[in-house]
């Protein structure tokens, strides 16, 4: 079957188990997500969703495996956008891998079709996020705090 | 510091040829196979595994097994910190230079 898919990394220099907390906590992950944030209770079975600042739901779906502080697969159906939502579910796994001196975070997102908007929807979001996330646990703030940089003062 | 040795190999991977095409490759269909992207090269197939090695080492591309097959992708993470540190910076005064006078201008049609 025609899949989409990508495939994310980044080397953080931090513990699986701060990083596990950056992935998970609500109040934490607005910091790097850009006041966005997730809501559930991380465990396999427990729903989840992904909300914005002014408290809209953008995506939902389950948590399908959740192993503290190594691995974690989310069923991800986005729900904002008709023709987004139309494409059914994805699957976002996120796996902590520690190495040396940095943990290795691998975000996967897939999708049984291709093409699929839902993926190049997401697939330009996750950069930000991520070289957000890896200067936020680095150095303790963020470069970035809008998305799109680039409407500089209009 | 490791964070300069990242840097360092980061813009070395991305100072050839062969390695910007391969990145080219994968941005236009990601997700492919060694045999797949050396129908594209003019080059042996040790030669692109050696450059394939060196942008993974340098983490601009993620590899899946899936079966027997290695399957590549594009990883722009680093891409991205190299925006933020490198170009998002000194383009940005220049950005406002542009919409000042963008805002000049509307003002005095206005």
């Amino acid at each position: 079957m025609a899949r989409s898919t990508f495939v994310y990394v980044t080397y953080i220099r931090t513990t699986p188990e701060r990083l596990w907390s950056a992935l998970t906590d609500a109040e934490y992950m607005k910091q790097y997500w850009f006041g966005m944030h997730c809501e559930s209770q991380w465990k396999a079975g427990s729903s989840w969703k992904l909300v914005s600042g002014d408290g809209q739901i953008f995506d939902a779906g389950e948590i399908v495996e959740a192993e503290p502080p190594r691995r974690l697969v989310i069923r991800w159906q986005h729900q904002n956008k008709p023709e987004l939502k139309a494409e059914g579910d994805s699957l976002c796994t996120m796996e902590l891998e520690p190495g040396e001196s940095s943990v290795k975070l691998s975000i996967t997102h897939t999708i049984e079709r291709d093409p699929s908007k839902l993926i190049a929807a997401v697939s330009g979001g996750w950069p930000k996020i991520l070289s957000n996330l890896k200067s936020l646990l680095e150095s303790g703030s963020t470069v970035l705090q809008d998305p799109y940089p680039t409407a500089v003062s209009r | 510091m490791a964070e300069r040795h990242d840097t360092d190999m980061l813009f070395r991977a991305l100072a050839d040829p062969s390695r910007r095409r391969l990145l080219d490759l994968l941005h236009a269909h990601d997700g492919r196979t060694l045999n797949e992207l050396c129908e594209h090269l003019d080059m042996t197939r040790q030669g692109v595994t050696q450059h394939l090695d060196l942008l993974e080492a340098a983490n601009l591309i993620a590899t899946v097994r899936r079966g027997r097959e290695k399957l590549h992708f594009l990883n722009p993470v680093p891409l991205q910190e190299i925006y933020e540190r490198w170009i998002a910076k000194f383009e940005k005064p220049r950005l406002k230079a542009l919409s000042d006078l963008k805002r000049q201008l509307e003002k005095a049609n206005g």
